[in-house]
Order: structure tokens, then C-alpha cells, then sequence
């Protein structure tokens, strides 16, 4: 049985959504997840689910309180930072493309 | 005649990217944070293809908020129950795992 062997040659232009993230791999990427979590992180890896492996990454964690008096709604944010953290796709809602510095 | 596994062999899981990474840190602590905000410090013993893991040697985080846990020694956890492994970032080879990310890239491409 003759086996084929397609050639692929994974180019420089994006022509499926997973693409862009593929361009991004080792970049800085900015990833919107449920629960009012955003995280800011080095792409290392990532797989169709968008299950992603990020480095050097920064948690910013979005809390909503109401004061008692005022009814005004309060928006806290707490920040921590990983050196390394996988993170499981079914919580991604979005990834944007690296930060360009400046 | 042909061997009973050659059947599964067709349906396994054609992305194993993770799955493999995971395994290559078999033995060391990582933190699992849950999508309940439960966090369990622990050492890997074991996952499988649908990222469920098991822990030994555990700790909870916030054992104030989860008492419940504090009794517990080993535990296996769903894989989609899962937000976040924290892993130990002097274990993960980032050239080895952005590279075998490619490669499964390219092979998926390769299948369509």
C-alpha cells in the first residue's frame, strides 16, 4: 500500500482561527476567562479545546460588591502571578494576540 | 487474526499533546485549583487521556472554607472540573512542549 505523505507546510498566514494563536506561540497573549478572570501570560502550548500552558503569567480576579448604603457598585481586583500554569479550555471564553510593548 | 487493541487503536485520542506533558510530570506537586475555587496542593500520581488526575499526599489551600477536606490524604479528580494546574516551572521545558506543540499542529493539518 502506497502511503502518502502530504506535505505541510505550516505557513506564516492565518487561515483558520486557531492559526492566530499558533502565531502567538511564545508570545505575550492576553486570555479572557468565566468568572471575571483575565490572565496576561507567555503562550507555550495550546491544543484545540484551548486547553493552554502559560508562563510568567499575571491573574487579575474581578470582584463585584454593592455598598449597603449608597447601592453604588464597587468593582474590586486582586491580582496574582503564576510562574507556570496550565489552564483547561472549557474556561476560556477569549485570547487575544500578544501585547506589543509600546 | 487481528489483535482485540488494534480496534481501539483506531478510535484513540488523536491530540495527546497534554496528556503527555502531564504524564512527564508523574511524581511531582502541583496545585489544582477547581472551578469551585478549591485549591489541592498535591503530588501527581497519575492522569489519562480526558485530563482526570489523581493526587497523593494532598493539602487544600483554604482548609478553613473546605473542613471537609482537611481528613483527606489521596483523591482523583475530574479532569473537567479543572481550572488551573499550577506546575513547577523548573520541571516544564518550554522549548520541548512549544516544539511538540508544532508538531501536533502540523500533523493535524496533515490529517484533513
Amino acid at each position: 500500500m502506497a502511503s502518502e505523505k502530504k506535505e505541510v507546510v505550516l505557513s506564516a498566514t492565518v487561515e483558520e482561527p486557531l492559526d492566530l494563536l499558533r502565531l502567538s506561540l511564545d508570545e505575550k497573549v492576553y486570555v479572557k476567562m468565566r468568572n471575571d478572570r483575565e490572565l496576561r501570560g507567555r503562550l507555550r502550548a495550546f491544543d484545540q479545546h484551548l486547553n493552554m500552558v502559560l508562563s510568567e503569567v499575571e491573574e487579575t480576579i474581578t470582584t463585584r460588591e454593592v455598598d449597603e448604603d449608597t447601592f453604588e457598585e464597587i468593582y474590586r481586583q486582586s491580582k496574582r502571578v503564576v510562574p507556570m500554569l496550565f489552564v483547561r479550555g472549557d474556561s476560556v471564553i477569549l485570547v487575544s494576540p500578544p501585547i506589543r510593548a509600546s | 487474526m487481528m489483535p482485540k487493541n488494534m480496534l481501539f487503536d483506531i478510535f484513540k485520542f488523536p491530540f495527546q499533546l497534554f496528556f503527555s506533558f502531564f504524564k512527564s510530570l508523574v511524581g511531582k506537586d502541583v496545585v489544582i485549583e477547581l472551578k469551585n475555587d478549591l485549591s489541592i496542593c498535591g503530588t501527581l500520581h497519575s492522569v489519562d487521556q480526558y485530563l482526570n488526575m489523581k493526587l497523593t499526599d494532598i493539602t487544600v489551600s483554604d482548609p478553613e472554607r473546605f473542613p471537609h477536606m482537611v481528613s483527606v490524604k489521596n483523591c482523583f479528580i475530574r479532569g473537567s472540573v479543572v481550572r488551573y494546574v499550577q506546575l513547577p516551572s523548573d520541571q516544564v521545558d518550554t522549548q520541548l512542549l512549544a516544539d511538540s506543540c508544532r508538531k501536533e499542529l502540523a500533523d493535524s493539518k496533515a490529517k484533513q
